[in-house]
């Protein structure tokens, strides 16, 4: 099954398997935050709604959501980041990863950008 | 603060940029009928000296313990209170400071707060204090609610045993979350809670239990029943203990809780009437400090390395998180805080704990006493701290009255509570041995 890279205008990645989605935060959204001290994690089995906070990122004076991108159930979390948050920092699309979610059905990427999109669109940023 | 009144030019100014011309123009919404045409019912303005003469005549009119001899606790205590305490804390730079909004020019005052949370967690044996809450009552509440975040569950689970009024302030707090309170009956002829005798409960949906210790007939509860259900069932064990027991019992941390809160005005506050007083809160482990409410104070090094404080985790605060912060509370109880620091380090360690023993080895001694009067029992077969539950047909409310002619404060008739003919007596070690003689010779002289 292919994986497909996708990114959301808030600085989310998606990673598509089917129906199970990888979700982290982009290079350039770890950048903004600054140095990550927790991650705040939901529990696996929570039911997410699209667009409904799924985490929270906290940084030195600041703590961002992560919303996540679609509907569905957590099946997994990345609990290496309750020791090392730093992770997301160093290794934003790959260790650092937050969440898996699966979806109902096939997961709809339309409205997502691809890497060059999204790198397109951080130029107008 | 300076007051500055108004003068008749400025009330012009006020009116006329309001665009009226008399301040009566302001309240035309008011129906004509329903405004107040004669003066109100007053008494006649005082001089100085005259408003001096009448506050005092009416402060005579109080009871205090400068004047007589209390055995009454149910939640406030009279310990002894070092005069040094009273010296601290009228410092300016601590008396008229407030919550520090601006906290890190203030390092004298983190400073104290640092201190008073060292203590709480040596004396607590937990990981982390925060900077004190309101009172124990509302302490417990937001544990309550911390255990519900933490866990994601919505059932807390409260001993019938627990302070009534306490009782009531966690209700107060969770009536309008999404989280149910369920209530463990106690032993009758204990006094204390058995968690495993009674099968109410659905334990799996089980936040936290909570345990008070000592209760609050002043027994003490087995906690490692508590902590044995909790473990099963995935809950929190949260303790809401008295300070002054600490110094005799085990640690909250070593019998296992992960939430302890608790009232401080046994550590130095004066009773007055009920507060100020201040709580405390103090959590196990590192990661359940993100969700602990109220402010953190931290140590940390400047940018020459030199020790400084500032306060820390504020992301879990509501300045910062918004409607996702652990609680709402964005201050603290600084000057009782500092007060509790300054008495625990005043007593030190030996002190402390002659508080305890003394309190201890007085309040049983006046239970023997007591109990040798006829007609009265000790109704709970648990062991006493400091304070014991005494059964008997009498009008305590009476007795207490003519108690009160002889300069006694007697204890807490507990009908109210809906235990007709109990009454709960609390001894420190502020009391003497003679004292507590001629208290209980005049008590069997009243009752018989």
């Amino acid at each position: 099954m292919s994986e497909q890279l996708r990114f959301t205008k808030e600085h989310e990645w998606l990673l598509v398997k089917g129906n199970i989605i990888r979700v982290g935060i982009s290079d350039y959204a770890q950048n903004e935050l600054g140095d990550i001290v927790f991650v705040d994690l939901p529990s696996v089995g929570d039911r997410v709604e699209e667009g409904e906070g799924i985490a929270a990122l906290e940084s030195v004076k600041a703590v961002s959501d992560v919303y996540s991108p679609v509907a569905g159930e957590v099946v997994a979390v990345n609990e290496a980041l309750e020791d090392s948050p730093e992770l997301v920092n160093e290794s934003p699309l790959d260790e650092g990863w937050i969440v898996e979610i699966e979806v109902e059905g096939v997961a709809q990427t339309g409205d997502l950008m691809t890497k060059e999109e999204y790198e397109a669109f951080l130029k107008g940023v | 603060m300076r007051y500055l009144p108004l003068t008749e030019e400025e009330r012009q100014e006020m009116l006329q940029s309001l665009g009226v011309d008399k301040i009566e123009d302001l309240f035309t919404a008011i129906p004509e009928e329903m405004r107040l045409r004669t003066d109100l019912d007053l008494p006649a303005p005082l001089s100085e000296a005259e408003l001096i003469r009448h506050f005092t005549e009416l402060a005579n009119k109080n009871n205090d313990l400068k004047s007589s001899v209390s055995f009454l606790g149910a939640g406030s205590y009279d310990h002894l209170v070092p005069s040094v305490i009273k010296h601290l804390v009228g410092r300016g730079e601590f008396l008229t400071a407030y919550t520090p909004y601006q906290p890190e020019i203030t390092q004298g005052v983190l400073q104290s707060i640092f201190e008073f949370q060292t203590l709480i967690c040596q004396l607590t044996g937990m990981e982390a204090a925060n900077a004190s809450m309101y009172d124990g009552a509302s302490a417990l509440a937001e544990a309550a609610l911390m255990a519900c975040a933490a866990t994601r569950r919505e059932l807390v689970v409260l001993p019938s045993s627990l302070h009534p009024e306490w009782q009531d302030v966690v209700r107060l707090y969770l009536e309008n979350q999404d989280v149910s309170i369920a209530y463990l009956p106690y032993d009758e002829n204990t006094g204390i809670v058995d968690p495993k005798a009674f099968d109410g409960i659905s334990w799996s949906e089980v936040a936290c239990v909570v345990v008070q210790q000592p209760n609050f007939f002043g027994l003490l509860e087995n906690v490692a029943s508590f902590k044995q259900i909790a473990e099963e069932s995935g809950a929190l064990l949260v303790m809401a203990v008295d300070p002054i027991s600490l110094s005799l019992l085990k640690s909250p941390g070593e019998l296992g809780a992960d939430i302890v809160v608790g009232d401080g005005q046994s550590l130095g506050s004066a009773m007055g009437f009920g507060g100020p007083s201040l709580g405390f809160f103090a959590t196990s482990s590192t990661k359940l400090i993100r969700r602990m409410p109220g402010r953190v104070v931290g140590e940390t090094v400047d940018s020459e390395g030199t020790r400084g404080f500032v306060l820390t985790l504020q992301t879990r605060e509501q300045h910062i998180r918004r409607e996702k912060a652990t609680s709402n509370i964005c201050s603290n109880q600084a000057l009782n805080a500092l007060i509790a620091a300054i008495y625990l380090s005043v007593m030190g360690k030996e002190g402390f704990r002659d508080v305890g023993y003394q309190s201890l080895q007085k309040a049983n001694y006046m239970k023997g006493r007591l109990l040798e009067i006829d007609g009265l029992s000790s109704p709970f077969s648990a062991p006493s701290f400091r304070e014991f539950v005494i059964q008997g047909a009498v009008d305590w409310d009476e007795v207490n009255m003519r108690l009160a002619e002889h300069g006694f404060v007697g204890g807490l008739p507990l009908a109210r509570f809906g235990l007709p003919e109990m009454v709960l007596f609390s001894v420190t070690e502020a009391r003497t041995k003679e004292e507590i003689d001629s208290f209980v010779n005049l008590l069997r002289g009243l009752i018989s």
